[in-house]
């Protein structure tokens, strides 16, 4: 599997569709069917059959299989997990039910915590306790986990998690009761020190109740689809993309499926990182928007930023702290509940909000005439002209404005004395500066200015937003790339074989150990490349990073060291190395307090073919407008006569003035007065500023 | 277009919440002190050029925010407009200018567009030192507590006040912490004004004048909307707390006139001798919080949502006056919504919370290496929380900090930090007050020093002879409980040692329950046993 002629096929289960790409040398054949709840892979199988035949080939051809998939998410999200034991340290048994003892909302008296995905009955606490240094401060009480073991498979549990204080540090406790309960259990068994190994109990502990809890279901799953596949003929390797951007085997995704968890949105990364690639676009905001949430990821040196935490499952209006922490490391990026369903509504202040509350797709948006009579922001697109009604989804959805407008009229026009297009403009500003002030808040937590990055955007209703959202943020160039629609599924295609080991070692520099932490290091890059290479013979290449902070703040940030072993002397590089990383963060240095280590990451990857650079072309040809329409531009705060133009009737090199809107079978790019949009050498359309 | 600029006014006025959410972002990523990067004890805001709050951080916690919103006013009575220039930045930690002790410390940078002063950011935080005898009750006097800044400037045009740091660095025990939690406050205000400039350049606005009108305005007529819907008259409340060595009454009487809701502490007792005075900035916060959670939880909390609301009181220990002793104001000022909440519940029956835990169970401990041995000195600051009280429709939350917005900190992150084991942080079964809603539970927690360490500890426990009540025939929640692991009792407040080998063991307060028990559903109960939240004294 060198990469070279090799026929891969991407599978992405979402919420609503599943999406198929294929790769044939370089021609990529998609389609998107309905998921199957009940079957998840049926759905698939359906799929490859699909675009399998477009391709003219058969199912032995296929030399790799890349699934991502939601089920993991819905199974923490809906609770149908395993019924899951927790075996703890004694005192700490509620440790994922205090969570951190705070509210997240502060005005509402009446919010309702999320349950603990165990509850309390199913906790366990066994005596044995190793220190913040990773000393043993109290043995474990081996008798006692032999007669937990007795009760737990007396009472029928699914799955068995342990999470011990500090185990992090020393992973000898854990790993012993595990042995021990291996022992006398036929139940799959996961620790926290092997599925999470980072400092914060809380998180570290849900993280591994998360696995556990998912682990019965998907192995069982990732089982099936794999005979499945076989019994059709496609007899080759599957691997799973996980949340971190990289692929790992199905065994390996089978230990640990909380990794799986995101995997969906980590593709759209991966397509997004690949288009940086190509177009050798260094600094770039990826902007994912669909029906019911937008996604903004940063990409640097064609990269995803990412993270070692995330939070899924939020209950209450998206807000923070709503749901529970998953600490693995994960592509970071910002969701926010703005989708082409969102709807819109007025609160007590007379002031026009927008989502998370969505229309989905039944009823959907008013405009859709299935029952909806909530304003949702298709409806407010469509009110403004840049939707045509009798072409929505290759005109599949015919679109009423009557009905869009009713809506708008009825929910926020009249109650704060607008007019129908006021109102709807209103709306879109909103959801638009929410989308932006998420990306600014988000670049922020990163230490970084978005204004001179380019954005790529995909996903159904990003095109209709994006250049309102580049008009905020100060960004220059957008590009809509082809294929947008199934975004995820073509990144799994090119993403690599990777995995990132992580481990918690709080250390002072100043009595910076290297022996120490060469081992350490050798023994994740141990782990990271073992993962690895049950993807791939090919060369792999690797990162080290530490998160390092001043001594007594609680925030660590990433500093990129060499890759090799490191001697005494490196301590003033580390020094130098972080200090000028937190001043890229945070302004300037602080001098005087102690600079420690918290957590070391190896991420390994295997180097995949780099795309053919094609250079961004911001200049083009101007193209003649053709049929116009009166469509509201933002900017200028009215309705301007706006060029339509069709996507399949504009050559590469074709420049479009702005106001236009470019029109598509699955969507239209809105190419507000600001810009114009030049149609690039592989057809995807880039949005530059006039100008600039 | 009149209704074009509408648009355009509601979509900056979420920027400029945007705006202060990246200047407590950048707060909470810097700061060095722990209650602020682990338990978001922290505020940030923006003001008009006249000082009036416009908006807030959603992170952040009401003891902070509200004293915040009228701290700035402070400011600019002390600063004469001709002393304030680009690049200055202000300080204070004067407990009845800025929000209530020592400990917080506010900062306040003006900000100019070209020479027209537009407004001013400002932060909060609550520093992990300032000198004096420390975070605790012990001091007689606001002199024995730390170092006092007044009203001062902390930067002149960029120019950093090297004094005031110099100074700084040989009053207080973690000067690195400290002096870094100052130039942390500092920045992040910096950050929201770069961001404000920014936004007003790009909608080509010459000042905040507009936008302010407009928020406020809006906020005005939407609070008053929501008190005209309310029942008008007067109803009173008090409630017995612990105290120091007596017990301290709170008492209040609100009344909700035709356009404002006012509060009268009179009738509280009198300045107590203790540190656990409230400056009467700090409990006009929490006054005004309670309020707003029962009349207008969704709208915006600015200067004009607060102007609705008025908190008057003779000097007693809600309103104590300087020299009075407040290190420990929380443990008073955490009661005060609850006391306001009993009022309110006379005037909306059926629809307010019983009493919970109130002041959070926050320990400093003191760590050392006993005598001749080797080991390492620390501070360590843990914030705990008790349960909350039943709601009419719903059980109390357990282990909830109420009213304070603070998280606890991992206490992996903890014992880190200094020399101590957390042998057990868990709930606390049978702690909750029994109703048709049950009470929210508290906790059990069990401190040691490390090996060859020893401790002292800073007691700052209420509600352990006076439980939180319940409401409607709801029983009241467990008394908290502070001993010493071979039964030895401990006072609930100041500062005691607690000798090597031994173990501190709090079991901070359970909320009180709300109606009559008999009506509470046997599911519930059902559950409660089940899960060991109630064990009928079988644990």
């Amino acid at each position: 599997m060198s990469g070279t002629g090799e026929i891969r096929l991407g599978a992405d289960i979402g919420g609503t569709f599943t999406d198929i790409a294929l790769d044939l040398r370089g021609a990529i054949h998609s389609t998107k069917v309905l998921t199957n709840y009940a079957a998840p892979e049926q759905a698939i199988l359906d799929g490859i059959g699909i675009v399998l035949e477009e391709a003219g080939i058969g199912w032995g051809e296929i030399d790799i299989v890349i699934h991502g998939t939601t089920l993991a998410t819905n199974a923490l999200i809906e609770r149908r997990g395993a019924r899951t034991a927790l075996v703890t340290t004694e005192g700490f048994r509620d440790v994922i039910e205090m969570r951190t003892e705070n509210r997240f909302e502060q005005y509402d008296l009446n919010i309702r915590l999320p349950e603990p995905l165990i509850p309390r009955e199913d906790r366990f606490p066994v005596k044995g306790r190793i220190g913040a240094g990773g000393e043993e401060l109290q043995p474990l009480d081996e008798a006692a986990l032999e007669a937990l073991a007795e009760r737990i498979a007396a009472e029928g549990f699914g799955a068995v998690a342990i999470g011990f204080i500090h185990s992090y540090m020393n992973p000898a406790h854990e790993e012993r009761a595990r042995e021990i309960l291996a022992a006398r259990l036929d139940i799959p068994i996961s620790i926290s020190s092997e599925v999470s190994p980072q400092m914060r109990e809380f998180e570290r502990f849900n993280t591994v109740c998360a696995n556990a809890y998912v682990r019965p279901q998907m192995a069982d799953y990732l089982g099936r689809l794999q005979v499945r596949l076989k019994e059709m003929g496609a007899d080759c390797p599957v691997f799973m993309i996980h949340s971190g951007g990289g692929l790992i085997s199905v065994e390996t995704a089978s230990a640990f499926p909380v990794r799986l968890v995101e995997s969906g949105p980590a593709g759209g990364a991966i397509f997004a990182a690949d288009i940086a690639a190509r177009f050798g676009l260094r600094k770039v905001l990826s902007y994912d928007m669909g029906g019911t949430t937008a996604k903004i990821c940063l990409i640097e040196e064609f990269q995803p930023q990412t993270a070692r935490s995330f939070e899924v499952a939020r209950t209450y209006r998206f807000c923070k702290g709503s749901g529970m922490p998953i600490s693995i490391p994960v592509i970071e990026m910002i969701e926010i509940g703005a989708g082409g369903g969102s709807l819109a509504w007025v609160d007590a202040m007379g002031r026009i909000q927008t989502g998370p509350e969505s229309a989905g797709s039944e009823p959907g948006p008013a405009c859709y005439q299935r029952g909806g009579t909530r304003p949702a922001i298709t409806d407010a697109d469509l009110v403004l002209g840049k939707l045509d009604p009798e072409n929505f989804a290759g005109g599949k959805i015919l679109l009423s404005v009557d009905e869009a407008s009713a809506a708008i009229a009825r929910e926020v026009g009249e109650r704060l004395g607008l007019d129908g297009v006021a109102a709807a403009f209103g709306i879109v500003e909103v959801v638009d500066e929410n989308m932006a002030n998420a990306a600014r808040v988000h670049a922020v937590e990163n230490g970084k200015n978005v204004s001179d990055n380019v954005m790529i955007a995909f996903g159904g209703a990003a095109p209709l937003h994006a250049a309102r959202l580049c008009e905020k943020l100060g960004i220059d160039r957008c590009l809509v790339p082809q294929g947008a629609g199934v975004g995820s599924a073509i990144g799994f295609l090119k993403a690599p074989f990777g995995y990132e080991a992580l481990a918690s070692q709080i250390a002072a520099l100043s009595a910076f150990d290297a022996g120490a932490v060469n081992a350490m290091l050798d023994g994740l890059r141990e782990t990271a490349e073992g993962f690895v290479r049950m993807g791939t013979t090919g060369e792999i290449r690797r990162e080290v990073t530490a998160f390092m902070r001043y001594r007594g703040q609680g925030w660590e940030i990433p500093v990129p060291l060499p890759d090799r072993a490191f001697a005494a002397d490196d301590r003033a590089m580390i020094e130098t190395a972080f200090k000028e990383r937190y001043a890229r963060f945070f302004g300037r240095a602080v001098e005087g307090p102690e600079i420690e280590f918290v957590t070391w990451s190896v991420k390994a990857q295997d180097i995949r073919p780099a795309p053919a650079r094609v250079a961004l072309d911001a200049d083009g040809e101007a193209k003649p407008a053709g049929a116009a329409r009166a469509v509201f531009d933002p900017a200028s705060g009215r309705a301007l006569e706006t060029a339509i133009v069709a996507r399949e009737a504009l050559a590469p090199r074709a420049r479009v003035a702005g106001p236009a809107v470019i029109v598509e079978r699955e969507t239209a790019t809105v190419v507000t007065s600001p810009f114009d949009a030049v149609i690039q050498p592989e057809g995807s359309i880039l949005l530059v500023r006039k100008g600039a | 277009m009149a209704q074009i600029d509408e648009i355009r006014l509601q979509v900056m006025w979420n920027r400029l919440i945007s705006v202060v959410e990246e200047q407590a972002m950048t707060l909470l990523r810097t700061a060095f002190s722990t209650s602020v990067r682990e338990a978001g004890d922290l505020s940030a805001g923006v003001y008009n050029a006249r000082g009036e709050m416009l908006a807030q951080a959603v992170t952040g916690t009401p003891g902070h925010v509200n004293t915040m919103a009228e701290a700035v006013g402070n400011f600019l009575a002390a600063i004469p407009r001709q002393e304030m220039f680009a690049g200055d930045t202000y300080v204070t930690n004067d407990p009845w200018l800025g929000t209530g002790h020592l400990h917080d410390i506010t900062m306040v940078t003006p900000v100019f567009k070209g020479a027209e002063l537009i407004g001013f950011f400002a932060c909060t935080a609550h520093v992990v030192d300032v000198g004096g005898r420390g975070f605790g009750a012990d001091g007689k006097s606001v002199y024995e507590e730390g170092i006092q800044i007044p009203i001062m400037k902390f930067a002149e045009r960029g120019e950093v006040n090297a004094v005031l740091v110099q100074l700084l660095r040989a009053n207080v025990r973690e000067p690195n912490q400290v002096v870094g939690d100052f130039y942390s406050l500092a920045a992040c205000n910096d950050v929201g004004k770069t961001r404000l400039l920014e936004m007003l350049d790009e909608i080509g606005l010459p000042n905040l004048e507009t936008l302010g009108e407009f928020i406020l305005s809006r906020t005005r007529k939407a609070t008053l909307e929501r008190i005209a819907a309310l029942p008008k008259g007067s109803w009173s409340n008090d409630m017995l707390t612990d105290g120091y060595d007596d017990p301290i009454r709170i008492a209040a009487s609100v009344t909700i006139g035709e356009d404002r809701v006012s509060v009268d502490f009179d009738g509280s007792s009198g300045i107590s001798r203790w540190g656990i005075n409230c400056p009467m900035i700090y409990t006009k916060a929490y006054a005004c919080y309670a309020i707003k959670c029962v009349v207008a939880p969704d709208i915006p909390n600015n200067a004009a949502s607060l102007a609705a609301f008025e908190v008057t009181s003779p000097v007693n220990v809600v309103n104590a006056v300087r020299p009075a002793p407040v290190s420990l104001r929380h443990v008073i000022g955490h009661m005060v919504p609850d006391v306001v909440l009993g009022a309110l519940a006379q005037a909306l029956p059926g629809q307010i919370q019983a009493e919970g835990a109130g002041a959070l169970w926050n320990v400093h401990i003191s760590a050392r290496p006993v005598a001749g041995a080797e080991g390492r000195r620390a501070e360590v600051l843990m914030f705990n929380s008790g349960g909350m009280g039943a709601r009419p429709t719903l059980d109390g939350l357990s282990a909830t900090a109420f009213p304070s917005g603070v998280m606890t900190m991992p206490i992996e992150a903890t014992e880190q930090t200094g020399p101590i084991v957390i042998w057990r942080k868990e709930l606390r079964p049978d702690s909750g007050g029994d109703g048709a809603q049950r009470g929210g539970l508290g906790q059990v927690i069990e401190i040691a020093a490390a090996q060859g360490h020893e401790f002292e500890f800073s007691a700052m426990f209420d509600r352990v002879t006076e439980p939180p009540r319940g409401r409607d025939g709801g029983a009241p929640g467990a008394r908290g409980v502070v001993e010493l692991d071979d039964g030895t009792k401990m006072r609930p407040k100041g500062w005691q040692s607690v000798p090597a080998g031994r173990r501190l063991i709090l079991k901070a307060p359970g909320g009180g329950g709300y109606g009559d028990p008999a009506e509470r559903a046997p599911e519930a109960r059902a559950l409660d046993r089940r899960r060991g939240y109630v064990t009928d004294g079988k644990e």
